[in-house]
């Protein structure tokens, strides 16, 4: 393929990144003096504290990009074939919790194959949580905007209960789990740093989910039943019920591995607040990098930078995080109205009298 | 024809040096169009000519940047479709605007005030039909009605708000022959009935026009090409107005049954390539469309299928190429067998990707491993060439293509590398006659290459301009009969 739509897409990125940006920030000197605190010095907390130091951008900012990025990659990849999985959040409960029970299982029997077995649970867990909202799909055409959203609760609830049952750690005070012993951990991949190997992780997980999509035949056929399922099915000869369902395996698996690599790498427990919504700023984290894989690692950043420096901002200014959530809620919109007016844009621009023939009875 | 419009009585519709332009693009340049009292007014014209913009313009959806809509003499000044309906204009647009859920007589009532009672609206739809012979069954649900069905319902739906002056947009493209006869016998008494009646039609069907009509326009690019009484125009004559000079004979050929040069060599001579033994074919609903149905096609030999809507040849045509399960029966058909369905948005094309990717869907249920994204580049761009598709690049979203070159694209996707054998489905539906006949010679030199081709089209008078032989299909049975119009016509009713 040439090069010019993908650089024009690259610009469009890049433009759209930049007008999120200033929006951003305008919002939150909006916010920040309207609820009256020093803009000045609020801003400066933040930006400390995601890119202030070599610490900040590595220990903070990146270590909240990893699930971000591995949640985003999931929605994206069900995005791409026309699956609305709102479910991320869920799946990743799942594999949290699925890699909790096995690491409480194998304890320190199989030695360095241990960490690889507790991951590969957890993605298991995300791709049979995602399962149950693709058999529903398939079966009984339940759609799975509304499955996967109320799915995210029996997880949040589950969760609840199992750290407060079967995985609470033996003293029986906390509502989590056992602390994660030294062995079973992700190591840190710069020293000095709390960057744990899932950063890794991610990274080749969106350059393999890329280059996947766009050379390999199963990855054509996944774009193509998102682009238009009846036109997958009738000249493609694609099975499109196939794909369907190995798309949202897919996305369920990578959401559990998101879980997986936030116990293993930086929580070492199971608790309920485990995940900060990770799996909801995905869809923007997602949206935002017009659900391009490798767009996925930048917005990933620029969400975990908002983050961690909303965190440093309500220890080192006293502002409520709340305010960055409500930031981040904007943005959201922002990402979905934007699309949609590219969206209608390019279908008046285009007024090609639609062939459809009436509904055949 | 009765032309007693007396010089008192102002036309039922006037359209006065309309122009309106898109951004850069001038629809609309400078139009005229009077549409007398107790007349049909033809408006013809290739697709993109504006004859439906220039309608939209009268119907008050589309504001005009210069000129004047009257109607019964009156001036428009709002241009909404509110005003134009108080005034007594109706439209039927060419893709209904019903809601299939509801009941006919709820489709009817949408956009009154006050309360809907299905009693007091069945009678109204009840009473329009003793007054115009539109006969519907008030409380059918609109998505168990047939194409011609919802047509009524449409036309109801018009009458039913005091319309006075029709406006129908290709409204005998989804009707079988004999739908669209009673339809043009109907519009015509609907304008006999009252003289403040008054019916425009728009349509690329020079029969049509030139059977019922009594005054023509002849849209070309935006501009009037031709207009007056429909004696005074010839076949020959519209379709010079139509395309221009020089176009005349591929349009003449497309649009008008000739006496074409039967390929009768070949028949007989080569391979049975599709192969039927009495197929049996049930729909998603598991209801039986298609029953027993045997048949060949041969290398080098165009069968054409004709059928009303709805007989089961949407059913038969993908069992052949195995889109469907067979109930029973046994198909021989080679794993080549390419398919071109007829909604070619919903079922042939990924608009929002590009040609290349269009191009790599052929055969992207059965391909393993990488994509081989350059050869497929180099060889869809060969292919645009070849065929004569216009696409700035194969890069470019299909969304982009007008209707005639996405046909023409999917036609040379399926016939790339040659496939054994090709079943088509209403492949000019919605194209002009220009493009319409590209499409022709595309089969014609695909057939004359040697592929099997299976060709099923809604025109009768276009599978009999094609087709070899001719299959007919009524109500799920099939068989074959002389490639007669007539003969084909009956068995297509079961009048045998």
């Amino acid at each position: 393929m040439s090069m010019a739509p993908a650089a024009r897409s690259a610009l469009e990125v890049i433009l759209r990144l930049g007008i999120t940006l200033a929006v951003t920030a305008v919002l939150l000197v909006l916010l920040l003096v309207m609820t009256g605190y020093d803009p000045d010095a609020s801003l400066r907390a933040m930006v400390n504290g995601a890119f202030g130091s070599w610490y900040a951008i590595t220990s903070a900012t990146f270590v909240r990009a990893v699930p971000l990025a591995l949640t985003g990659l999931a929605v994206a990849l069900a995005f791409r074939a026309g699956l609305l999985n709102i479910g991320a959040e869920g799946q990743l409960l799942a594999g949290a919790a699925a890699s909790t029970t096995a690491a409480a299982v194998l304890g320190g029997t199989l030695g360095a194959a241990a960490l690889p077995v507790i991951l590969l649970c957890g993605m298991l867990a995300g791709a049979a949580w995602a399962g149950i909202a693709s058999v529903l799909r398939q079966r009984f055409g339940v759609l799975e905007v509304i499955s996967t959203i109320m799915l995210n609760f029996v997880a949040l609830y589950a969760v609840g209960w199992l750290v407060r049952g079967p995985l609470q750690e033996p003293t029986q005070i906390y509502p989590q789990s056992m602390a994660l012993e030294k062995a079973l951990q992700l190591p840190v991949v710069l020293s000095g740093t709390r960057l744990h190997a899932g950063s890794m992780l991610a990274v080749l997980l969106a350059v393999v989910a890329w280059w996947w999509l766009r050379y390999t035949s199963s990855g054509f056929r996944l774009r193509a039943v998102g682009l238009n399922a009846s036109a997958a099915a009738t000249s493609g000869r694609i099975n499109v019920a196939r794909v369907s369902v190995l798309a949202f395996l897919t996305s369920g698996a990578l959401a559990g591995l998101a879980g997986s690599v936030e116990y293993t790498g930086v929580t070492y427990a199971l608790y309920e607040n485990l995940s900060p919504g990770y799996g909801y700023t995905a869809i923007a984290v997602a949206l935002l990098a017009r659900l391009n894989p490798l767009g996925v690692l930048g917005t990933a950043v620029l969400f975990g930078a908002l983050q961690a420096g909303g965190s440093a901002m309500q220890r080192d200014a006293g502002v409520p995080i709340a305010l960055v959530n409500v930031v981040e809620a904007v943005i959201i919109l922002l990402v979905i109205a934007g699309d949609r007016v590219r969206l209608s844009s390019t279908r008046t621009a285009n007024t090609v009298a639609p062939d459809s023939v009436p509904e055949r009875t | 024809m009765t032309h007693a419009t007396t010089a008192a009585s102002p036309p039922a519709l006037a359209l006065e040096r309309v122009q309106k332009s898109f951004g850069t693009v001038r629809a609309l340049h400078d139009v005229s169009l009077q549409v007398r009292r107790g007349t049909v007014h033809a408006l013809l014209g290739e697709n993109g000519a504006g004859k439906t913009t220039l309608m939209r313009v009268a119907f008050g959806l589309v504001a005009p940047d210069r000129g004047d809509v009257l109607v019964q003499g009156e001036i428009m000044r709002n241009h909404t479709a509110r005003n134009a309906i108080q005034h007594g204009v109706g439209m039927v647009h060419q893709h209904f605007s019903l809601v299939p859920a509801m009941t006919v007589a709820q489709n009817v009532a949408l956009g009154e005030h006050g309360r809907y009672d299905d009693g007091r609206m069945s009678e109204r739809i009840r009473a329009i039909g003793e007054r115009t012979g539109l006969v519907i069954d008030p409380l059918a649900r609109v998505s168990d009605l047939s194409v011609s069905a919802q047509q009524r319902c449409e036309i109801i739906k018009a009458l039913a708000r005091d319309a006075r002056v029709l406006i129908l947009d290709e409204p005998t493209a989804v009707l079988a022959p004999d739908e669209a006869q009673a339809l043009l016998r109907w519009l015509r008494g609907f304008v006999e009935q009252r003289s403040d009646h008054a019916v425009v039609l728009i349509t690329h069907k020079l029969r049509d026009a030139l059977e019922i009509a009594d005054d023509m326009t002849v849209l070309r690019r935006g501009a009037t090409a031709a207009a007056g009484a429909v004696h005074t125009f010839t076949e020959a004559g519209l379709a010079d107005a139509m395309l221009g000079p020089g176009d005349r004979t591929r349009a003449v050929e497309s649009e008008v049954v000739p006496e074409v040069t039967r390929h009768t060599d070949s028949v007989g001579a080569h391979n049975v390539v599709l192969r039927a033994d009495a197929l049996t074919v049930h729909d998603a609903r598991d209801v039986p469309r298609v029953k027993n149905a045997s048949f060949t096609v041969r290398a080098g030999e165009i069968v054409g299928l004709a059928a009303v809507e709805g007989s089961g040849q949407a059913e038969l045509l993908r069992a052949m190429c195995g889109l469907l399960p067979l109930a029973s029966g046994r198909l021989h058909a080679p794993a080549d067998t390419g398919f071109v369905p007829e909604d070619r948005h919903r079922d042939a094309l990924m608009l929002d990707a590009s040609l290349t990717e269009n191009f790599a869907l052929r055969d992207a249920g059965a391909r393993r491993g990488r994509v081989p994204w350059t050869a497929l580049a180099n060889r869809a761009a060969q292919v645009l060439k070849q065929r004569d598709v216009r696409a700035e690049s194969v890069e470019v979203m299909a969304r982009t293509l007008s209707g005639g070159n996405q046909q023409k694209f999917i036609l040379a996707r399926a016939l790339d590398d040659a496939p054994s054998a090709l079943v088509i489905e209403n492949p000019t539906r919605g194209l002009d006659f220009r493009a319409a006949a590209a499409v022709h010679d595309a089969l014609r030199d695909a057939r004359d290459a040697g592929i099997a081709i299976l060709f099923y089209s809604s025109d009768l008078d276009e599978v009999l301009t094609i087709a070899d032989r001719v299959l007919v299909l009524h109500d799920g049975t099939l068989r074959e009969v002389p490639r007669e119009r007539a003969t084909v016509g009956r068995a297509m009713l079961a009048a045998v």
